[in-house]
C-alpha cells in the first residue's frame, strides 16, 4: 500500500511542476520533458503525458493500477522566473538532492509566490520599449517620448481592463484603441511627428511574440494540437490589437 | 551612427522586455545582449539588401546560438534569452501595416503585407529551431564535447 501512496505522491508532483510551467509560459516539449524526467527520478519509468495549453494529462505505470490525472489550465501568463525555479528543482530531484517530500513542499512555494516585478516597474519597462521600438523602426527622436507615454498608458490599460473584464479580447481591444487614440492626439497637437512609428513602437508590449514563435516551434516538434491553439490565440491577440487601432484609423 | 543608436535602443528594448516577461533579475542584462547581438544582425542585413525574411533566419538563428550558450553557462532554461532576443523582430509593424491597409479597402496591398508577416514568423520560429536540431546533433554524435 506504501508503495502506491508513493506513486500517487510522485504524479501530485509532477503535474503540479506541469501547471506551473505550462501556466508561465513555457513550451510543450519543455513541460513533457519536465514531467517524465522527474517521474524516472522517483523510480517511474513508464509514464505518458498529454499537453495541450488548456490541460494536462498525466498517466503513470506504477505499482498498482495504472493511474491518470488531469489538470485543467484555464489562465496562461508569461513568467519566466517560475519557468527558471521550476526547471531548477527538477534538475535538483534528477541529480537526488531534492526528495519527495521536500520537492513538493518546493513547489507549492512557487506556485502560491507572487515574484512579479512591481506594475509600476512593469509599466515604466513597457513605456521604454515602446519608445526603443519606435527609434528601432526608424522613427525620429522626436517621436521617442510621445510613444514612450503611449506605450506605458497602453500597458498600464491592457492589466486594467483585463482585471475588469475577464475576456482577454475586449482588454486588448480596448487599449489598442487607446492606444491609437492617444498617438492620434500626440500628433493633431504637434507633440509627434508620425503617426505610424508611434502606434506601431506603442503597441510592441502587447504583441503577442513569444505565443506566435512558440506555436511555430510546436507545430515543428509535432505537437500540433498545441500549436495550433497556441496560434488561434495568438491569431486573435494580433486581430484584437489591429481592430482596435483600425477602429480609431477608421474615423480620420 | 545609426548603428550605435540601434544597438543601444535594441539593448535597453529586450532587456525591458525581460521585465514584462518577468525574467529573473541577474539575467536582464543577458535577455539585451542576445536582443542587440539577433536586432544588428538583422539590421544590417536587411538595410544592406540581403532581404527582410533571409535576415530573420539569420537574425534569430544567431539568437538562438547566443542564448543556447547562456543557457548552457547559466543552467537556465533557453526560454528565458531567446524570448526576450527574439521579440524586436516579430514582424508587429508589418501586421500593423497589413491590418491599416485592410481598413483602407486596399485589399491587395494588405494581404501580400500579411503573408510578408506571416513568412517572418515562420523564418523565426525555422531559425530557433535549426539551432536547436544543429545543437542536439552534436551532442547525440561522437564529434561532440563528452557530457
Amino acid at each position: 500500500m506504501e508503495n502506491q501512496d508513493q506513486t500517487f505522491e510522485v504524479m501530485r508532483a509532477c503535474m503540479l511542476a506541469g501547471k506551473i510551467m505550462l501556466q508561465s509560459g513555457a513550451e510543450t516539449y519543455r513541460v513533457e520533458d519536465t514531467m517524465s524526467r522527474m517521474a524516472s527520478a522517483f523510480g517511474i519509468d513508464k509514464t505518458h503525458s498529454y499537453v495541450t495549453p488548456t490541460g494536462i494529462i498525466f498517466s503513470v505505470e506504477g505499482v498498482g493500477p495504472e493511474r491518470t490525472k488531469l489538470v485543467r489550465i484555464s489562465d496562461r501568463t508569461t513568467d519566466l522566473r517560475k519557468v527558471a525555479m521550476v526547471n531548477s528543482v527538477s534538475r535538483r530531484i534528477t541529480s537526488g538532492e531534492v526528495g519527495l517530500q521536500e520537492a513538493c513542499k518546493l513547489l507549492v512555494e512557487i506556485e502560491e509566490a507572487n515574484l512579479t516585478y512591481s506594475f509600476i516597474i512593469q509599466i515604466l519597462a513597457a513605456a521604454i520599449a515602446s519608445g526603443c521600438f519606435t527609434i528601432m523602426f526608424m522613427g525620429s527622436w522626436l517621436d521617442f517620448l510621445p510613444s514612450m507615454a503611449a506605450g506605458g498608458i497602453g500597458f498600464f490599460l491592457v492589466v486594467y481592463f483585463h482585471r475588469i473584464v475577464p475576456v482577454k479580447f475586449f482588454a486588448e481591444f480596448l487599449s489598442s484603441f487607446f492606444i491609437g487614440m492617444i498617438s492620434f492626439f500626440f500628433v493633431k497637437f504637434g507633440l509627434g511627428q508620425e503617426l505610424d512609428k508611434i502606434i506601431i513602437g506603442s503597441v510592441m508590449p502587447l504583441v503577442p511574440g513569444l505565443l506566435i514563435t512558440n506555436a511555430v516551434r510546436d507545430l515543428m516538434a509535432g505537437h500540433l494540437v498545441s500549436g495550433l491553439s497556441k496560434g488561434a490565440e495568438a491569431l486573435l491577440t494580433a486581430f484584437a490589437i489591429g481592430s482596435g487601432i483600425a477602429a480609431i484609423l477608421s474615423f480620420l | 551612427m545609426i548603428y550605435l543608436e540601434q544597438l543601444i535602443t535594441s539593448f535597453i528594448a529586450s532587456a525591458a522586455f525581460g521585465i514584462i516577461f518577468n525574467a529573473p533579475r541577474e539575467s536582464l542584462v543577458k535577455c539585451g545582449i542576445s536582443g542587440m547581438v539577433g536586432w544588428i544582425v538583422y539590421f544590417a542585413l536587411d538595410t544592406n539588401g540581403f532581404g527582410t525574411i533571409f535576415a530573420t533566419l539569420m537574425a534569430s538563428f544567431l539568437i538562438a546560438v547566443v542564448s543556447q550558450v547562456f543557457a548552457k553557462a547559466y543552467r537556465t532554461p533557453i526560454i528565458i534569452f531567446s524570448v526576450a532576443g527574439v521579440i524586436p523582430l516579430v514582424p508587429g509593424g508589418l501586421a500593423y501595416d497589413a491590418m491599416r491597409n485592410f481598413v483602407e479597402n486596399d485589399y491587395s496591398t494588405a494581404l501580400s503585407l500579411a503573408a510578408k508577416a506571416s513568412m517572418i514568423s515562420g523564418a523565426i520560429a525555422v531559425g530557433l529551431v535549426f539551432s536547436e536540431v544543429i545543437n542536439q546533433v552534436i551532442r547525440r554524435s561522437n564529434l561532440g564535447p563528452v557530457k
